[in-house]
């Protein structure tokens, strides 16, 4: 599975999230979009901020901020939306990411990702792929497919719910 | 092969790819009891379409595989890996016998068989073989009702009005009876000082086509039959006259009505290619009199056109579906782009572009039921395919049965009528099976030997209502509470009325047959044909008399992509509510909304019903108004409020699916995008009372 996918693209995305830089695999990403006004759906966790309007089809929102233990991301001059296209259930499914900013696409050889630490990262190491090392810098390849699993969302759904409820 | 074995192949393709993802599941998660339903629901169905449209080898054999999961079902045995990979094999099998028309009799099969009955620990048998059946019957032809055309003059007394009565109210009563053309004769209105205005100077010709009869035209007239001067008489037939024949001629209307006698007449047809001119010009007849002749003629070839209209429709449009569904996509998109112009331009206050928006507006909505109209199908063809149905199975079971029909000329959209298969087949299995008696039980009860199932479909407001009735058994209240006690479906103290009694039978797991059948009796019917209607957002009601007869109404939309709808605000989000559902909207003081919101209830008008914070349902943050709305909405018959901060007003709702993420958020059932650009979401009613109902 893996060689086949290095074998497809080697390309990501890189976007920043709290100081931190993120890569994505570019043959995942439709489009990225300005940040826009969001409509909140009930009974969901924090994370999943709402719904928005892409040209006639309603698109989820996540926060991916909040979904890494970080704050809430808030609208800023380059917030933008990563319009992502993700394996849910086998399924492929249309999900909108917030970014703080989105930054370029760089080239990275399968080479160049080291497999993720074991410690030392806030967010879970199942989520990343590897650490992408691109000049001087580390970029956290994520694995967005893990990032959304319906397991992840199913779980945080109920953990939503019951703080709905105690509230 | 006829169309319905290859409309059942086809489903029966798709059921065996459900199962078979199912079965893996289940072989991940072996505890999963809805898993275990899902397989046994998609064998039940192979099963019961496959015995009917005479895929006896099909049927028999999945029969086998069936029993093995009714015991998985039920706990006796449990699920192994030997098992899933037995039932994979059968699967297989199925597609086989699907694909071959083999007779399951081959070695394998019975291999298969057997290990089944091994696992089952005893040695159930195919007790339950369906006869074959002949394929000799032709295709029964549909029964269509006669529709009539009558000629109604109504001639009220000139003293009419003084007694009270106003024709208006008749005349509209005659019109919803079907299509009409109604001519007022205002001839004998005198000039204005001769004018005395309590007298009734008018009469009415109206030319009605309608499938009722004329008993039923009489009694519209039933309270001033002593007042008015009442002639009908027949003149169309749907079918009697030859289509190519010509209508009668004006001469011929006039003397039939007695406008004009026969002898005057011939002594004024002279060559004159006009006759009505002519005939006017003599002062023998009015003008009025002509024209509401030539009325006449009109609507009777209106009628005939519509006729073979129907004939053509069927035959001749066959376009992918997809491109429909595409078709309605981009309505849809327009029906947005419009609505934002239209809020743009009453911002702007440009008198230019508002008369453009509003033309765009007329337009849009044209364009919009058009396109809804062009995805309408009459209901008749799913209708006729039960005929066999009802036949064969009612042989296999020795019931004598006939299935009528009426409304199939009733449209619904299409992924409903698609959708509505499934049920309606679960449903009338069910009535052949335990409504209907046998022959022999009927006569000792009674009632004639051959039973009789009803289908009739027609429209209601922005609903259509399909009903399946039967003049079987009937259901008993209390055998159904003793059961669903027995069941554990129910507490042993419920207290249940008889109409909560009658809904067990759509809870999973209900059955009240004592003996497992080829055809029902498992339990899963009913409660698959639950599902299906809610899906399709609509409801189902039963009602039913011992011994006489059980009916089934199923009231489901026209329509799902594009509805209308409500617009209601909470805080800074905006809902959408299915206008169809809303009764009234009604204010509530602070003081009023926080007692209904403590007891959950509220009162109007005199009368008690539940009441919903939609902020507290969804947990919407935000300083409630001083004055709330309350939103009133009718659910099955009973009332149910919803609190909402404002009512913005009627949208047409273009409504949208949520992504899969959303699958178990309550009460939302879609999303609609609003003028602005911006995202509502369409409240699902029915779930959120559901919810309510029990969490309270």
């Amino acid at each position: 599975m893996a060689t086949a996918e290095s074998s497809e693209t080697n390309q990501y995305l890189t976007f920043n999230l709290d100081g931190e830089v993120f890569g994505l695999a570019i043959l995942k990403v439709r489009e990225v979009l300005d940040f826009t006004s969001i409509t909140r759906v009930p009974q969901t966790p924090a994370y999943m901020r709402g719904v928005i309007n892409l040209r006639g089809s309603v698109v989820p929102v996540m926060d991916l901020r909040l979904k890494f233990n970080m704050a809430q991301t808030e609208k800023k001059v380059n917030t933008c939306i990563i319009i992502t296209e993700v394996e849910l259930n086998g399924e492929l499914v249309v999900l909108g990411a917030l970014a703080d900013s989105v930054q370029e696409v760089v080239d990275l050889d399968s080479s160049q990702i080291e497999p993720p630490p074991h410690m030392g990262t806030r967010l879970r190491t199942e989520f990343i792929k590897g650490m992408g090392k691109h000049g001087e810098r580390f970029i956290i390849v994520l694995d967005i497919d893990r990032v959304f699993s319906s397991e992840e969302i199913a779980v945080a759904q109920t953990a939503g719910m019951t703080t709905v409820d105690a509230a | 092969m006829d169309v319905h074995a290859e409309a059942f192949k086809e489903e029966a393709y798709e059921l065996l790819t459900e199962l078979e993802t199912s079965l893996l599941e289940l072989e991940e998660r072996p505890d999963d009891s809805e898993v275990v339903g899902r397989v046994f629901r998609a064998m039940h169905t192979i099963k019961g379409s496959g015995a009917m449209f005479g895929f006896d080898a099909v049927s028999e054999f999945t029969h086998e595989v069936e029993t093995a999961f009714d015991r998985v079902r039920e706990g006796m045995i449990k699920v192994t890996p030997e098992l899933i990979s037995l039932t994979l094999q059968a699967r297989d099998k199925i597609l086989e016998l699907l694909d071959t028309g083999g007779d399951g009799k081959d070695a394998d099969a019975r291999r298969i068989v057997t290990e089944f009955q091994c696992l089952c620990g005893c040695g159930v048998s195919t007790e339950a073989v369906v006869a074959v059946a002949e394929d000799s019957l032709a295709a029964l032809a549909g029964s269509q009702e006669r529709r009539r055309t009558y000629r109604i003059r109504f001639k009220p007394v000139p003293s009419y009005f003084a007694n009270g009565s106003n024709p208006l109210p008749l005349l509209n009563e005659l019109r919803e009876m079907g299509e009409s053309t109604v001519i007022a004769h205002l001839d004998a209105i005198p000039v204005l000082a001769d004018y005395v205005p309590e007298e009734c100077y008018t009469f009415w010709d109206i030319i009605l086509t309608t499938d009722q009869d004329e008993n039923a035209i009489r009694d519209v007239f039933i309270f001033v039959e002593d007042q008015c001067e009442l002639i009908i008489d027949v003149i169309h037939v749907a079918g009697e006259l030859e289509d190519n024949e010509e209508y009668k001629r004006l001469g011929e209307i006039l003397v039939e009505r007695g406008d004009i006698s026969t002898e005057a007449l011939n002594e004024i047809i002279g060559n004159q290619p006009r006759l009505g001119e002519k005939l006017v010009q003599s002062n023998a007849v009015d003008q009025s009199m002509i024209d509401a002749a030539l009325l006449e003629q009109q609507h009777i070839a209106k009628i005939r056109e519509k006729d073979q209209q129907k004939v053509k429709a069927v035959t001749s449009i066959k376009v992918d579906s997809l491109r429909l569904d595409n078709m309605v996509d981009l309505v849809g998109e327009l029906v947005t782009v419009q609505a934002r112009l239209t809020q743009k331009a009453e911002n702007n206050q440009d008198p230019d572009l508002l008369l453009i928006a509003e033309e765009v507006e007329r337009l849009t909505t044209e364009l919009r039921d058009n396109t809804m109209s062009i995805r309408m199908l009459p209901i008749g063809s799913t209708f006729s395919k039960f005929r066999r149905l009802v036949r064969d199975l009612s042989r296999d079971l020795g019931k004598q049965i006939e299935m009528t029909t009426a409304g199939a000329e009733t449209e619904l959209d299409k992924t409903v009528i698609d959708q509505l298969n499934d049920p309606l087949v679960h449903i009338i299995r069910n009535s052949i099976d335990h409504g209907i008696e046998a022959p022999d039980v009927r006569l000792a009860n009674g009632k004639a030997k051959e039973g009789v199932i009803h289908l009739s479909a027609h429209h209601s407001g922005a609903f259509v209502l399909i009903e399946i009735s039967d003049n079987g058994a009937g259901l008993d209240p209390e055998k159904l509470r003793t059961k669903a006690v027995s069941k554990g479906l129910i507490a042993a103290d419920a207290d249940l009325s008889v109409d909560e009694c009658f809904a067990l039978i759509l809870e999973a797991g209900f059955s009240t047959a004592e003996k497992i059948t080829d055809v029902s009796g498992r339990g899963v019917g009913m409660d698959v044909v639950r599902r299906s209607i809610e899906n399709l957002r609509g409801e189902i009601g039963i009602t039913s008399k011992l011994g006489v007869g059980t009916t089934i109404t199923l009231k489901l939309p026209l329509t799902l992509a594009i509805i209308d709808g409500l617009l209601v605000q909470i805080s800074e989000d905006f809902f959408v509510i299915p206008l169809s559902m809303v009764e009234e909207c009604v204010e509530l003081s602070r003081e009023e909304a926080l007692l209904a919101k403590t007891r959950s209830m509220m009162t109007f008008r005199g009368e008690l019903f539940s009441y919903i914070s939609l902020r507290d349902s969804f947990a919407i943050t935000g300083a409630p108004p001083a004055i709330e709305r309350v939103v009133i909405a009718s659910v099955k018959g009973e009332k149910i409020g919803f609190g909402v901060d404002q009512v913005v007003g009627q949208h047409q709702t273009v409504i949208k699916t949520l992504s899969n993420v959303y699958k178990d958020v309550v009460g939302i059932s879609g999303a609609t995008i609003l003028g602005d650009g911006s995202v509502a979401l369409v409240l699902d009613v029915n779930q959120l009372v559901l919810e309510t109902t029990h969490n309270g």
